[in-house]
């Protein structure tokens, strides 16, 4: 069983890393961005049953810091 | 007095941190692996060096901070153990929650390595009794993950509380309100990103790190 957690910096919270990259877009001539804010995708293969609590658990203890970031957890539909 | 220093792979200031605290405590310190769950007995001070603990991986200090050992390290501080974190320990420290905030990447994008004026804010804690308030010291930096953030109201609170230890005085990382070094709210955690152990004897240019474990060191002999 699989499932994604993405990880973003909470709203607010500067992103340099998305900050440069913005400039490198723009560098190349890509006028229309507004902003980027970089993330993290991490996909994690699982015990099958695996509960969404346990996985949420996963985040708040180690995969987000949640004083800087929000996590957001995929997981495809139950068949 | 008896210190120990806690050994991440990926420590790399472990060494000077250790010379540091022989030089002043005159008794080499214990250097404890991360995997081991308890510390040596009568450990008056610990010490979280610096360095990439785990590569960085993940966040800055994430995974030494879910390490065996930090769970005997939080019990000490729980007791009123001094302990100190320098740049990765600083991170580790944030990490494990025994102090507030986050050290993200440098507003500035590059690796800071240089000395850099600091403001000493608060001479009334464990470790900066050898300094006046206000007083101006020189200590060197070198990280890419100093930027130190938390919400506005922990900020407020910290700076009401004193628990600021040290505030640069230059533009170095994006921190907010300047802050390099912080304490936890009884006062014995103190965490900071500048290295005092890189300047503890003349031959290293400058002696003001030196201070700071004098200053905790007679705090545990109080």
């Amino acid at each position: 069983m699989k499932a994604r957690v993405f990880i973003t910096l909470k709203t607010g919270v500067l992103d340099p890393q998305g900050k440069a990259i913005h400039h490198a877009l723009e560098g190349l001539g890509f006028s229309g961005v507004n902003d980027v804010r970089a993330g993290k995708l991490i996909e994690l293969d699982l015990a099958e049953g695996t509960s969404d609590a346990e996985i949420e658990d996963m985040c708040r203890r180690l995969l987000a810091n949640t004083v800087i970031e929000n996590f957001r957890i995929e997981r495809p539909e139950p068949a | 007095m008896k210190s120990a220093v806690i050994v991440f792979p990926g420590s790399n200031c472990d060494r000077d941190l250790a010379v540091a605290l022989e030089l002043v405590t005159g008794r080499k310190p214990e250097m404890v692996w991360h995997r081991e769950n308890e510390l040596p007995d009568g450990v008056d001070f610990i010490g979280i060096p610096g360095g990439f603990s785990y590569g960085d991986y993940l966040r800055s200090g994430a995974m030494a901070a879910r390490s065996p050992v930090m769970a005997a390290v939080k019990a000490q501080a729980e007791r009123g153990v001094p302990v100190i974190g320098v740049c990765n320990g600083f991170q580790v420290l944030t990490e494990a929650g025994l102090l507030p905030g986050a050290l993200m990447r440098n507003a500035g994008l590059s690796f800071v390595c240089r000395n850099v004026p600091l403001k000493v804010e608060n001479s009334q804690t464990l470790f900066t009794s050898q300094y006046d308030s206000g007083e101006e010291i020189v200590l060197p930096v070198a990280h890419h993950d100093g930027n130190y953030q938390a919400d506005e109201a922990t900020l407020d609170r910290l700076e009401g509380e004193g628990r600021v230890a040290f505030r640069y005085l230059d533009s170095v990382n994006g921190s907010a309100r300047s802050i390099a070094g912080i304490l936890n709210d009884a006062g014995n955690v103190l965490g900071l990103m500048p290295h005092p152990e890189r300047v503890v004897e003349p031959a290293h240019g400058r002696t003001d790190g030196r201070r700071l474990f004098e200053g905790l060191i007679e705090s545990v002999n109080a």
